[in-house]
């Protein structure tokens, strides 16, 4: 299909097209396309606002939370400090030093009356608790670790990324189409 | 919602360990509609104990849990069981602390969308004994 759309884009009627553009037209359609981009940028940095979390929507990327979601799946998430972390939560969270997200769910927690809370998390696939990921004498999270909890999930969409990911030919040629696509689309 | 407990402690380095066997009865459908509609995906459940320490304000601890797929039965009737997973306390809370409550919750798990969590509405409160007990079979 992939090959189909290429050989499609590249037949002479679009080129035909883009040479009968002018300069002046190249340069809008380039800013369109910046444009469309910044949108996008805009609406990301939105969704980090309003749900008070620095990574919103992530993918889950691996088979630990499983049957519940699956490698692929996307994750919504919301990080408000009002919301207090309770035992059953499903929280994506960090570990220091560590640049890959874990979801898994909280089992345990411990809370003083300021509010400082120390917690556990184990995946619900696996069959021991996460003590063994933290960090070398690390036993407990606390809330600088957590990048948020998820309160809703779409499945299988976030493949894309991962493929995009292990695959980077893939998101080349992805790029690749998408800029071809909207430099030559004529509104 | 029913839940039957008998406990005791024993301590284990610095920390109180509390032994909770529990047996629990629960009906998943709500009368004529059943909790698992077509969007519903499966159900995590989960039996926490939630207390106060001199030490820490709220704790709650996952002592059991269990995953319902949609299809499954919906009818739990556990007895005897022991938790799934070690009831330690962040210190010693556990001697004598007379308070300690077990609800049973559970999430809800789409096909797609929102992520409920749902707290079951019976819920029973268990005392701990004063005394440790040192040689316990578990």
């Amino acid at each position: 299909v992939v090959a189909a759309a290429v050989a499609a884009m590249l037949s002479l009627d679009f080129l035909d097209d883009v040479r009968r553009m002018n300069k002046r037209q190249l340069y809008y359609q380039v800013l369109n396309f910046g444009m469309i981009v910044s949108s996008a940028l805009m609406i990301w940095k939105g969704l980090m606002v309003v749900t008070g979390s620095e990574s919103p929507i992530v993918v889950v990327l691996s088979g630990s939370m499983e049957p519940a979601f699956h490698r692929g799946d996307l994750l919504f998430l919301t990080n408000r400090i009002e919301d207090p972390i309770r035992v059953g939560e499903i929280v994506v969270f960090r570990i220091e030093g560590r640049e890959i997200p874990i979801v898994h769910r909280v089992l345990k927690i411990h809370e003083k009356q300021n509010g400082d809370i120390k917690f556990l998390t184990k995946g619900d696939n696996n069959a021991v608790d996460d003590r063994g990921l933290y960090k070398q004498g690390q036993h407990w999270l606390e809330k600088k670790d957590v990048v948020g909890r998820a309160r809703g999930f779409v499945p299988y969409i976030g493949i894309v990324t991962i493929l995009m990911n292990d695959y980077p030919k893939f998101k080349y040629a992805v790029l690749f189409l998408l800029g071809l696509f909207v430099l030559v689309h004529r509104e | 919602l029913r839940k039957n407990v008998e406990d005791f402690t024993g301590p284990r380095e610095r920390s109180d360990l509390g032994f909770v066997t529990f047996d629990i009865t629960a009906d998943i459908l709500n009368g004529k509609m059943s909790i698992f509609d077509w969007n519903v995906k499966q159900l995590f459940l989960y039996l926490s104990a939630e207390y106060s320490t001199k030490n820490n304000a709220l704790n709650q601890v996952v002592l059991w849990d269990k995953i319902m797929l949609r299809g499954d039965n919906p009818r739990l009737s556990l007895k005897d069981m022991k938790s799934k997973y070690f009831f330690f306390d962040d210190g010693n809370g556990l001697k004598g602390n007379r308070n300690i409550t077990l609800t049973l919750s559970w999430n809800v798990v789409p096909n797609a969308g929102i992520l409920p969590l749902v707290t079951g509405s019976g819920h029973v409160s268990v005392p701990f004994p004063d005394t440790y007990e040192t040689t316990k079979s578990y």
